[in-house]
């Protein structure tokens, strides 16, 4: 058994292979079938870890109420952000404890189904799960069949509603669901969505306990997370901390530059935090007061000699090339967003004009898609605005500051495709 | 039916994914609709009630007008 006040816990013996299944038993003990699951679960007090920090156990309860035989529980390894890696990376570390997470939930909820999507184009981890889900046969006729699937890798696929979309045969867009909380149906069927991550610690709450998991963390936010540092590090980490660790800390065990000028936080539809906010803990009720969530444990660090209204050009660019295009606002007006960006960047002869129509159509767009990748985008340029305030006045005054003439960037961005060639489904 | 409600109030409700941006809805019920610069509706936020008649009714010919379909009217708060 784990120490209950020791890390890591998801990444255990984490080498550079994944665990066998024997490995996994040997470390980790078998489940106790008898174990009252959702009590456990009602007790830990684990939020979801894909971004929006959802209670699990509220989501599990609402599905459990729901009438079928034949729900899903899909679990969420899309690893939509560019700047994350946690999915992939437990799923490479540890694919039986996200395996046994989800077989968990399946019990809760009394789900005949697991879908495990992992977008296509990481044949690796497909590759491990294949193998997980080889070593382990199915443990009882009861038991739930569980399935790979591989979505196509887009920023929004790894969206709820367009994952289910896309495993009830569609492409993978997301959908307009009017009502809150919204039951997302392949079929007829209600279906479970839950990140990898979480899964993983349903898996540990369900073996060990809900106090044994609250030994880490804080009160309202208990358990640990994965971390993903990008930006100014030497090398993109992937760290377990338990929730409430200062974020300066977090830096310093990534290797990363410990004086930022700004970290995003949530990753590319998040929040800008000046760098004098790195003392805060890194647990939602702590980060709240400046705005920011933990969101799915996503810092991307920006030293001093770079410039925040580049860097957010860049992500704004690449955001609008990565909406669906099926509202209005998002579709138009992310591109829109992204031109008034590079008006200020590059200094053009209406750059004031561009600030005053940035901020107006920030203002415009926010909350008028069917997904929340619009207001993502413009909860990242407002804080940008504020953050980088110093920068954008030398922009203004026809002085770009110096790191928007270097050559190095920090956010990374993947290739743009060109709009014929993204591919949905 | 066809009765019109006196208490509550309602909003108006967009679609975005069936919304093409005809425009329609802007012409047919102003006072809820603005609309932006690509000719997508901007809908008031803050509900409208039912009492307000003549609202009502331009909103009703908003949702009929609407070529997607892409409107309805929601009723806000929970009076009967």
């Amino acid at each position: 058994m784990i120490k209950a006040n020791s890390l890591p816990r998801l990444m255990h013996r984490a080498s550079g292979r994944p665990l066998s299944l024997e490995e996994h038993d040997q470390e980790f003990g078998l489940v106790d079938a008898q174990t009252d699951f959702l009590g456990e679960l009602r007790n830990s007090g684990l939020t979801g870890r894909g971004g929006a920090g959802f209670p699990t156990y509220k989501k599990v309860e609402l599905l459990s109420q729901q009438r079928g035989h034949g729900k899903f529980v899909v679990v969420n390894a899309m690893e939509g952000e560019p700047a994350s890696h946690k999915d992939l990376a437990l799923l490479n570390a540890n694919p039986h404890l996200v395996i046994d997470g989800a077989e968990m939930l399946a019990h809760m909820i009394g789900a005949k189904r697991i879908a495990i999507c992992v977008s296509r184009d990481n044949p690796i981890v497909i590759n491990n799960v294949k193998r997980a889900l080889h070593e382990r046969t199915r443990r009882s006729l009861r038991g739930p069949e569980i399935e790979l699937h591989t979505p196509p890798w887009r920023y929004v696929a790894g969206e709820e509603s367009a994952l289910v979309h896309w495993l009830d045969d569609n492409e993978s867009l997301p959908q307009y669901r009017p009502q809150r909380p919204t039951i997302l149906r392949i079929g007829r069927n209600a279906v479970l969505v839950d990140n990898a991550e979480t899964c993983a610690n349903v898996g540990l709450i369900g073996r060990f306990g809900a106090s044994w998991y609250r030994q880490l963390g804080t009160e309202s936010s208990p358990g640990s997370t994965l971390v993903s540092v990008t930006g100014a590090v030497d090398r993109a980490h992937v760290i377990e901390v338990a929730l409430g660790t200062p974020v300066k800390a977090i830096l310093e065990v990534a290797g990363a530059d410990t004086d930022p000028s700004a970290i995003l936080l949530g990753g590319y539809g998040g929040t800008w935090l000046s760098g004098d906010n790195i003392r805060l803990p890194f647990a939602t009720e702590y980060l709240k007061e400046v705005g920011a969530s933990v969101g799915a444990g996503i810092i991307m660090v920006l030293p001093k000699r770079a410039c925040g209204i580049m860097e957010t050009y860049r992500i704004t660019k690449w955001m609008a090339n990565e909406s669906a295009r099926q509202c209005g606002p998002c579709a138009f007006g992310l591109p829109a967003l992204a031109e008034d960006l590079q008006q200020l960047v590059a200094g053009g002869k209406d750059r004031k004009q561009s600030l005053d129509r940035l901020i107006h159509r920030a203002a415009e767009i926010d909350g008028r898609g069917a997904c929340k990748h619009p207001d993502g985008v413009v909860r990242m340029i407002r804080t940008a605005l504020q953050v980088f305030d110093k920068d954008l006045q030398n922009h203004i005054n026809g002085a770009p500051c110096v790191g928007s003439r270097d050559t190095k960037f920090y956010a990374t961005v993947p290739r743009h495709e060109r709009e014929e060639d993204l591919v949905w489904e | 039916m066809g009765v019109i409600r006196r208490t509550g109030s309602f909003v108006l409700k967009v679609n975005p994914i069936l919304c093409d941006g005809f425009g329609h809805c802007h012409e047919l019920a102003p006072e809820l609709v603005d609309i932006d610069e690509w000719g997508y509706p901007i809908i008031k936020k803050d509900p409208t009630p039912f009492g307000n008649v003549r609202a009502l009714q331009s909103a009703r010919y908003a949702v009929r007008g609407c070529p997607r379909q892409a409107l309805s009217i929601e009723r806000v708060g929970d009076q009967p």
